[in-house]
């Protein structure tokens, strides 16, 4: 059967059950939306290409399918990059398929065209540059393959124009064989002992879980090996949702604005087992002092990751379900009980705090009320920055794939496509998107997208007029000179302001989140009283609609606690008792 | 410390530039860098001569074996591996000075590929120190280019 590349294209999507597709197009992709004409896979046309990246890895997060987009050449394909390099930093399974000029005019500068595998060689599992027509099948199911095996990541196939229009009398391949990438999936048995006797051995063990866990399905394992073996766990910002945070073994979150009693278990443990976790340095803090008492595993389907930041007594590669499976076999209950009553002590004595007012409404109750309200049924997505540590902190998650945050890359602008794209991979789930008014403007266009596709993402907006985590560093480390931090600095603001709140400042914030909503055809609400708040969400969620809810918060809140930069983790500021 | 790795990689465009890629975002120099075909024409041996702290280099192995294209890597350890390197040296030479250089080449067991008036071109095969003595010893008569296809080795088993 011949057809051209534009329809194996498509061909494809059929064979590897792709039933979504995000995307723009442009010039060099008009084949292939020409026959997507006649394929049953969903288009959702995004308002900016990395709109489109960001929802395809939204709705790979949280279904755990592969996410897939489309984009034209030149700079269609160069508004990937952000969304590859995100995808990339947390290991997010995405086939980006991006067109290019002819092959005979690759090089030249010809019109649209960029060097796509070039730019995108360091923030891609891998990339292709298709040449030859023939090659497209195998290209193909290859970039499926890679993207989702081993520890997964986005893959880019640049795809010129003319190959797109060739006639190729090849099949779409069933099976893919590549000499040169064979992840290794089975951990070693002798391996895996080793970590079981440690175990038992251990007086004070702790878990450290990642997104590996998540990615790797290995919920339901890790539960049984922590309840098994009475081990306390704590995650990590991409491990949240594969423990759950209400278990009395959970520390919930660690690291720089982890819980202080995620981060003195650290310190204290003798055994600390990271399980699809890869010591990065927002979790270790000074890594001459981390975990200073604790023997150190380390499970991970990726063998660069081991060793690479933290010295590893006992390494297993492979892929964390099928280890902990077997972990779970041989495992017998550490010695832990005296440990565990310590921990629950610290719990006790240094919970998450902040303090409520009558007057103004705090960022912190916000994600409270709404984890209150929803029973925490429900998908957090988050932007980056103060909006995502609150959200982490004061929602507890019980799930996976129910927390989406761009922890790696920390790409702000992520939240609100990726929130659309879980929507759409999720009908009928409450989807949140936790902002800041920073943060929630870098992707604002795609209210477009949730509207005209009737996708009722809850955009919660932490306004406090600031881009605020960086305004939280200036206050703390820069003697509180709030330089390019203020949202609302302008030309009638005085030469000198420094930024900090003042009775010269502008009194309109812009812009008015509602009205930008309305003028979208979206719900758009203002709250600014603390009174208000938990009917307004009480409201939306009830709402079948998007909705921009612009919550008024106060301007200098902080995230505490905080593992201040070149800290040990037992160093925090703030919010401790 | 100096390194000498080898890789069997596909050889395929844009293979290349992944491997250089790992180091340049490091900001390494890379001392030298030889790629050819093996037996199999779809593989091609790289070897890679560079300088860098021990445990970044470590890790640059390993983001190497993760690679895509990437078949087996190899870190040669002192001794391990027979290493040549291939080096065209062009000498200033007058009809006086001609006969020592002749001395020198023949010593070394190099050759004389081109004769003018005024220069001879050497081309001398070897390890790093043979290459090297021979460099010194004609240094003197005045070295008017240089031109070297970097190191490649091979283990010794």
């Amino acid at each position: 059967m011949s057809m051209t590349g534009a329809a194996m294209v498509i061909e494809c999507f059929k064979k590897e059950k792709v039933e979504v597709l995000f995307g723009y197009p442009g010039g060099t992709v008009i084949d292939i939306f020409d026959e997507l004409t006649k394929s049953k896979v969903q288009f959702f046309l995004t308002r900016h290409e990395q709109g489109a990246i960001h929802a395809a890895d939204g709705y790979a997060r949280s279904t755990g399918k592969i996410g897939v987009c489309i984009a034209t050449s030149g700079p269609g394909a160069t508004n990937l990059v952000t969304g590859l390099a995100t995808a990339s930093m947390d290991s997010i399974p995405i086939v980006a398929i991006t067109g290019q000029v002819s092959t005979a005019m690759i090089g030249n500068d010809a019109f649209q065209e960029a060097d796509v595998t070039g730019i995108t060689r360091p923030v891609t599992k891998h990339n292709y540059l298709v040449k030859d027509a023939n090659e497209l099948p195998r290209i193909l199911k290859e970039a499926f393959y890679i993207a989702f095996s081993g520890r997964p990541g986005p893959v880019v196939i640049d795809i010129p124009k003319n190959v797109q229009q060739s006639i190729i009398d090849l099949p779409y391949p069933d099976s893919v064989a590549i000499r040169s990438y064979k992840p290794t999936y089975e951990g070693h048995i002798r391996q895996i002992k080793k970590v079981a006797s440690a175990i038992s051995a251990s007086k004070k063990p702790l878990i450290y879980s990642g997104g590996g866990v998540i990615i790797s399905g290995a919920s339901n394992e890790l539960t049984e090996l922590a309840r098994k073996a009475r081990i306390p766990v704590t995650t990590t910002l991409m491990g949240l949702g594969a423990f759950p945070e209400t278990d009395e073994l959970s520390v919930e979150m660690l690291g720089m604005h982890g819980t202080a009693y995620a981060n003195f278990a650290v310190q204290e443990t003798d055994l600390l087992i990271a399980i699809g976790a890869r010591f990065d340095d927002r979790i270790t803090g000074t890594l001459s002092t981390f975990a200073p008492h604790a023997k150190v595993i380390h499970i991970d389907i990726d063998p660069t990751a081991i060793r690479k930041n933290v010295k590893v007594d006992i390494p297993v590669v492979g892929d964390v379900k099928k280890v902990l499976k077997v972990l779970n076999t041989m495992i017998e209950p550490a010695d832990s009980s005296d440990w565990l009553k310590h921990i629950s002590a610290l719990k006790k004595k240094n919970p998450l705090s902040y303090k409520k007012s009558k007057t103004v409404i705090k960022p912190q109750e916000v994600v409270e009320e709404i984890y209150d309200l929803t029973g925490g049924d429900a998908i957090v997505c988050t932007e980056v920055g103060q909006n995502q540590m609150w959200a982490a902190q004061f929602f507890k998650y019980s799930k996976p794939r129910t927390f989406l945050s761009s922890g790696g890359l920390g790409t702000m602008g992520y939240g609100f496509p990726a929130a659309i794209g879980a929507q759409i991979g999720n009908p009928g789930k409450l989807v949140f998107d936790i902002a800041g008014d920073g943060s929630i403007q870098m992707n604002i266009q795609e209210l477009a997208t949730a509207v005209i596709n009737d996708l009722p993402v809850k955009v919660i907006i932490l306004n406090n007029g600031y881009l605020g985590m960086v305004r939280q560093w200036q206050e703390l480390f820069y003697e509180k000179r709030y330089s390019g931090t203020c949202l609302s600095r302008g030309k009638v603001c005085p030469k000198g302001c420094d930024g900090r709140p003042n009775d010269k400042c502008p009194a309109n914030y812009i812009p008015d989140f509602v009205k930008v909503a309305e003028a979208y055809g979206a719900i758009g609400k203002r709250v600014v009283k603390p009174g208000d708040l938990r009917p307004v969400l009480k409201e939306i969620i009830k709402v079948k609609k998007p909705v921009f809810l612009d919550v008024k918060v106060s301007p200098e809140e902080n995230v505490f606690p905080m593992v201040p930069a070149g800290a040990s983790l037992n160093q925090m500021i703030g919010g401790l008792a | 410390m100096r390194h000498t790795i080898s890789l069997l990689v596909e050889n395929r465009f844009g293979v290349l530039a992944r491997i250089a890629g790992l180091f340049s975002g490091r900001g390494f120099n890379i001392d030298s860098l030889a790629v050819g075909e093996t037996q199999d024409p779809s593989i091609s041996r790289m070897t890679i001569v560079v300088r860098g702290d021990d445990q970044i280099l470590e890790q640059v192995k390993k983001q190497m074996n993760k690679l895509i294209d990437v078949i087996k890597v190899q870190d040669f350890a002192p001794g391990e591996s027979i290493q040549r390197e291939l080096i065209l040296v062009k000498v200033n030479a007058t009809q006086k000075t001609r006969p020592d250089i002749m001395q020198i080449v023949d010593i070394f067991r190099a050759k004389i590929v081109e004769v003018t008036a005024n220069s001879v071109t050497i081309e001398v095969t070897g390890s790093d120190e043979k290459v090297s003595s021979l460099l010194d010893l004609v240094k003197p008569f005045g070295i008017k280019d240089i031109s070297r296809t970097g190191k490649i080795a091979m283990s010794r088993k």
